[in-house]
Parts: structure tokens; sequence; C-alpha cells
């Protein structure tokens, strides 16, 4: 009886139960340093080089991180524990492409931008004296191609795009055969593959037209192929956002639907609509094959879509790595300038297309 | 409906395109017999070995991509702080929005050289896996660099349809394993996965389509041949792809080498349509699963009201909320789980 005495105190370390078996808290940042130390040592011995040393580094910690977990806590927690680890890798691996293809392309091409690469266009002069070609570095025709086959290709595809997604949330009903098969082609024409579109534009162009038959005008209908999917799919997105009750009280009002759906619906949801719109319009502005099938490409500055081929920036880009010119240096260092121009340009379209959603974004909304 | 007749469209002008050379004899077809379709008996003989390209460097590029992209979308929906994770998941959807010739550019003097001594590394030590046979790369220009570059660019779309799939997991699932004690990895494999599997599957088929269907950054980056190859560290010998194979050769080709070449677009065209389709479909099948479960917790209520007696009525429940005996068990008294809960008290 006297053991169980409330008065007499345990003696030694007492264990609290839901404690005891763990990790202390910063365990994983303790044995990530360690194994940095580590793998820098083993790979001082035989050479270092930073991407070994990242990769060793990881795998180091994980096993020694398994380990100790299934000493000191149990398989479970270890399993869990290496899981972490190795969702947390991944992550970092994707940021590696993320940062070295932006690094790379900024490093490359910001001794090639400047103002009269922006303002002038490119050529190569051949001197008949000297018998040597010389390049000037221009984008001109480039931007200009760029911007007038985007607009076009934006203008195709904006109102298509816009009446698909009103028809389907406001007209269509939810069972209906053609509501559901134009929901699945829409689907479907999101996977089209850029190539496609580009081959479709230009023999539809070559059996109207007949052989030759490159022009801004027919990259236009290539891109817009591949925008018309992107805005249907944002825009009715942003339509069944819309609240049913403005509707409904709009109806009750005795207004029609055509009116509804002008001042009610619309109005309602035009910040969601122009962020998609904005989003499909940096999507394809980027896209090379389908120009480059259905605009080929050109040294010449042209300004007018539905004559001859057009320069544009992604296919500067590509071609001056492709089929480079003469100088073979200059050509690639342009395809870098019009590289940086191309992510400046889609880059500024997300931005805006974030601060116009982030500005206008309806009150209440989270 | 116009959708419909775009559609149609694309497919119809590619056939009419195409038809002539398809259907030409190649060997003795003076335009085919030279240039870039030369040696080949027919269509079918050409664009054979560029399916295999594609569908190879496709393979090698989801093997990559679509653990890695998981492994995001999991880190991102259930592992990062709250307050992180939107701005990661739009990190991700910046490196949507680089234009692929960006990536090609990249491809080309970043992952090429970065990948030489792995390659070196391989034939040395693995060289005899016919994988990694035949003469070294010296350029890089390999199917291995190419099917990477291909990987960093379906990355985002796996990442970001498995992401809004995790997010939509029912979260009393998720508290419920965690409070039985599991960890949260077995909390994501018991709740998490089975009820993201088929997102999963559609979201990799997705990326496969892009994978297919990507252009410049193979064109740019292997350097290739018409043959079926598995080859993945050789320069010369990778299989080509169809999509490559157009951008390489449509600017100096002649005219029904213009329609053989669109001819193998069309070949793309199907392949990329068919996994679009299937992944659609998988995709459209779960939407349908989940709303019919929003709704069965709801009809038992209605339904349950109906007199126990009645026998049909009770089946009519037992088909509809998918419980079985729950309905026949008010008659025939207690089931086994109300024994264990009487036993309790």
């Amino acid at each position: 009886m006297t053991a169980l005495s409330p008065r007499v105190k345990p003696t030694g370390p007492v264990g609290n139960s839901l404690t005891t078996g763990q990790l202390p808290r910063f365990a994983e940042l303790y044995v990530i340093i360690g194994a940095a130390v580590v793998s820098a040592l083993l790979l001082l011995l035989i050479g270092f080089n930073v991407v070994g040393w990242l990769v060793l580094t990881a795998v180091v910690y994980l096993i020694a991180l398994g380990l100790l977990s299934v000493v000191v806590e149990n398989r479970r927690k270890a399993t869990d524990r290496i899981v972490r680890g190795l969702v947390t890798v991944a992550f970092l691996l994707a940021l590696i492409p993320l940062i070295s293809t932006l690094a790379t392309v900024v490093a490359k091409g910001a001794s090639e931008l400047s103002w009269s690469f922006i303002t002038q266009t490119g050529a190569s002069t051949f001197d008949p004296n000297t018998l040597e070609v010389t390049q000037t570095p221009g984008a001109l025709q480039a931007i200009v191609g760029t911007l007038i086959i985007t607009g076009i290709a934006a203008l195709i595809s904006i109102p298509i795009g816009l009446f698909t997604s009103i028809y389907l949330v406001e007209y269509a009903l939810p069972k209906q055969w053609l509501a559901r098969t134009v929901t699945f082609l829409v689907d479907v024409m999101t996977g089209i593959p850029s190539i496609v579109a580009g081959l479709f534009a230009f023999s539809l162009f070559s059996i109207i037209v007949g052989p030759k038959a490159f022009s801004g005008f027919s990259a236009s209908v290539a891109l817009s192929v591949l925008m018309i999917p992107t805005v249907v799919r944002a825009c009715e997105e942003m339509l069944r956002l819309v609240p049913g009750d403005l509707r409904e009280a709009s109806y009750a009002l005795g207004v029609s639907k055509f009116a509804t759906i002008v001042k009610i619906v619309l109005p309602t949801a035009i910040a969601g609509l122009i962020t998609g719109i904005m989003l499909a319009v940096a999507r394809v502005i980027g896209e090379t094959a389908p120009i480059f099938l259905a605009a080929s490409f050109t040294d010449n500055f042209n300004a007018n879509p539905f004559d001859g081929p057009m320069q544009t920036l992604p296919v500067l880009a590509y071609t001056g790595f492709a089929f480079p010119g003469k100088d073979i240096a200059a050509s690639n260092s342009s395809a870098w300038g019009a590289a940086l121009l191309l992510v400046i340009l889609v880059v500024i379209l997300n931005l805006i297309a974030r601060l116009i959603a982030r500005i206008f974004a309806p009150k209440g909304s989270r | 409906m116009l959708i419909m007749i775009i559609l149609a469209g694309v497919a119809l002008f590619l056939i009419i395109s195409a038809i002539p050379a398809i259907t030409a004899d190649w060997s003795t077809e003076s335009q085919l017999n030279t240039g870039p379709t030369a040696g080949f008996p027919n269509f079918w003989a050409y664009v054979g070995p560029l399916i295999w390209g594609t569908l190879w460097s496709a393979a090698i590029a989801l093997l990559f991509g679509a653990p890695i992209g998981i492994g995001i979308a999991l880190f991102i929906s259930h592992y990062a702080p709250r307050r992180l994770a939107s701005i990661l998941g739009y990190l991700v959807d910046l490196l949507a929005a680089v234009p692929s010739i960006v990536f090609g550019l990249w491809g080309i003097i970043v992952i090429r050289p970065f990948l030489l001594p792995l390659s070196d590394w391989l034939a040395a030590n693995l060289g005899w896996i016919p994988l990694f046979g035949g003469p070294v790369s010296t350029t890089g220009s390999t199917i291995l660099a190419g099917a990477l570059v291909l990987a960093v660019m379906i990355l985002p779309i796996i990442t970001s349809i498995s992401r809004e799939i995790f997010l939509q997991t029912p979260r009393l699932h998720e508290e419920a394993a965690l409070a039985l004690g599991a960890t949260r990895w077995e909390m994501i494999r018991m709740a998490v996965f089975p009820y993201a599997k088929s997102g999963i599957v559609s979201a990799t088929l997705l990326g496969l389509g892009r994978a297919l269907g990507e252009t410049m950054a193979i064109a740019l980056i292997i350097s290739p041949a018409i043959l079926v190859s598995v080859n993945l560290i050789t320069e010369g010998k990778n299989s080509q792809t169809i999509a490559a194979n157009i951008a390489l050769n449509f600017p100096i080709a002649t005219t029904l080498q213009r329609d053989a070449l669109i001819g193998t677009g069309l070949m793309l065209f199907v392949i990329s349509l068919a996994v679009n389709s299937i992944a659609r479909v998988i995709v459209g099948g779960r939407k349908g699963k989940r709303t019919k479960s929003k709704v069965s917790p709801k009809s038992p209520g209605p339904l349950s009201r109906v007199p126990a007696g009645d026998f049909a009525s009770a089946t009519a429940l037992d088909v509809v909320s998918g419980r079985s005996s729950a309905g026949i068990a008010d008659d025939e008294g207690p089931t086994p789980e109300e024994d264990i809960e009487g036993a309790r008290y």
C-alpha cells in the first residue's frame, strides 16, 4: 500500500506519453544542414559541382531522415517524413527550370534588346566591293507582325467564343444534346496540337487562294482555332459565377432575356471575361508552329495581313536558330532578343489580367 | 454550331490536302522520291516511324513529368502553408505561360550541355542496355534532352489539374483520417488518392496530349532521323516526331511533299484527338459520379419515410442510397452494428 501513496513522488525522468518517441521539433532542419555538409565533404574528395552537391544533399537527407525516424519513431512516421521530403524536392525541381529559363532569356536577350532593335527592320545588306554581308539586327517587322496577327485572331475568336459561352450558359438546357456536344467539342478542340491548326490554315488557304498561300490572315485563322476553345472555357466559367438571383430579379421586373444578358449578366462578369480573354491572348501570342506554317517568315517589313509572308517574334526566334543567316552569331542573338521581347509581352499580359481580376473582383466574394 | 463546323473543317481540309500524297505511289512519283520523303515505298512506311517517335518522346516526357507534376500538386494542395500556396500556384501557372519557343531555346543552350556528362556516364556504365546503346552524342542533341524539355512543358498542365482535384477532396474525409491517427501521408493515400484517381489519370492523359503535339522544343533540340529507335543518348539516330518533322521540312518541301507532311499532321490530329477524348470521357464520368454522390445523402430523406413494412419501397431505397440492408433492417431486428453498440452500453 505504501507504493501507491500519493505523497511518494516518483524519482527519475517522467515520460510524457504525448511527446515520447518523437523527433525534436527542428530535427528536419538539423538533418538537412548535416546532409549538406556531409555531401559537400564527399564531393570535395572527387571534385565539386553545384548540381551534384544539391542532388547528393537531397539523397543523403532523405536516407538519414528515414533512418533516424525509423529508429526514434516508427515506420509509419518515417514514411510520412520521406514522402514530405520527396514532395518538397519535386517542387524545388520544378522551380529550377522556371528560374533557369527566365534567367537565361534575360541574360542572353538583354544585351540584344535596345531601342534600335525594337524600332528597326532587320535586314542583311550585301556590299559588292568587299563581298561581305552585314546584318542589321531589328525586330520591328516581327513586332508589327505579331501584333497584327494576334489582333486579328482575337477579333475572330472573341465574338465566337463569347457568343458560344453565352449560348451554353444562358440559352442551352443542361441536358440538351446540342449543349453537351458543344461542350465536348470545345474540350476536344483544346487539345488540338498547334501545328495541326497551322496545317489546317495552310491547306484551307491553299485550296482557296492557290499555292504560295502564305499570309498573316491565314496565321490568324490558325491562331483562332487554338484560341476559341480557351475563350469559351474561360467565359463560360465566369458567366456561371453570376448569381442566378440577379437574373431572376431582372426577369421579375419584366426585362427581356436579351436585355438581361446585356445589362445584368455581362457587366457583372466583365472583369472575369476580360481576364480570361487576356490569358487566352497570352497563350496564343507565343505560338510558333502554326504561324510558321501559315505565315512563313521573311525579313521584309510587311504590314498587310492579306498578302505575302509575315514575320513574327516567335518565328524570328525560331528561324534565328534553325535557319540562321550568313552571320550565325548575329542571327542567334536576334533570336534571343525576340525571345526576351516575347516573354516580356506574355508577362505583361498576364499581369494586366491578374490586375483586372483583382481590381474588378465582385464585392462580397472571397 | 460554329464550333462543330470548325472542328469538322479542320479534319476535312487536312484530309482533302493529304489524299493525293497518301494515295500516290511513292517510289515512282518524281516529287516524292527525292528530298525529305525519298526512300519510302508508300505513305504508311513514312508515317510509321514518325508515329513511333512521337509516342516514344511523349512517353519519356510523361515518365519524368507525371510523378513530379503530381508531387508538386500535392505540395501545393496539402503541404505548403496556405498563404504560400497561392503564390506557388501562380508560379506554376507562369511556367505554363512561357512560350514553347523559349523553352526550345533554353533546351538548346542549357539542357543539352547539362546532360552531356550524364549521357557519357550512362554510355560508359550502362551501354549494354539497348536504351543507352549507340555512339554517344557529342553535342547533346538527344531525344533524352528533348523529352526533358517536354517534361518541363507538360508539368504545369498536370500540376494545375491534379491540384484542383486534390483540393476538392471532401474536408471531412481528410479530417476523419487524421482523427483516426493517420499520418499526413496515410491520410493522402487513404482519403485523397482514391477520390482523385480518375482526375490524376485524365490530367496525365491531357499532359500526354500536349507532349504529342509539341513542335518547337523537339525541332530545335534533337538531331533526328526517320527510323524506329529506342536509343536515348545518341544523335542522328533519334526517332523524329511528327510535329518536328513538319516544322523542319515544310519550308523546303515541294507541293506533293507538303501534302505528305499534311498527311502526317492528320495522323497526329487523330492520335491526339483520341487521347484527349479518352481523358475527357474519364473526367466526365467522374463528374457524373460526384453529382450522384452529392445527391444520394439527401435522397434517403423522403424515401426513408416510406412505411418500413413495404418491401418494394425498401429495396428501392437500397438501390437509390446504395446502402445494403439499411431499409430491411428495421423489420428484422438489430444489425450487427447495432449489436455492438448495444453491448457497449
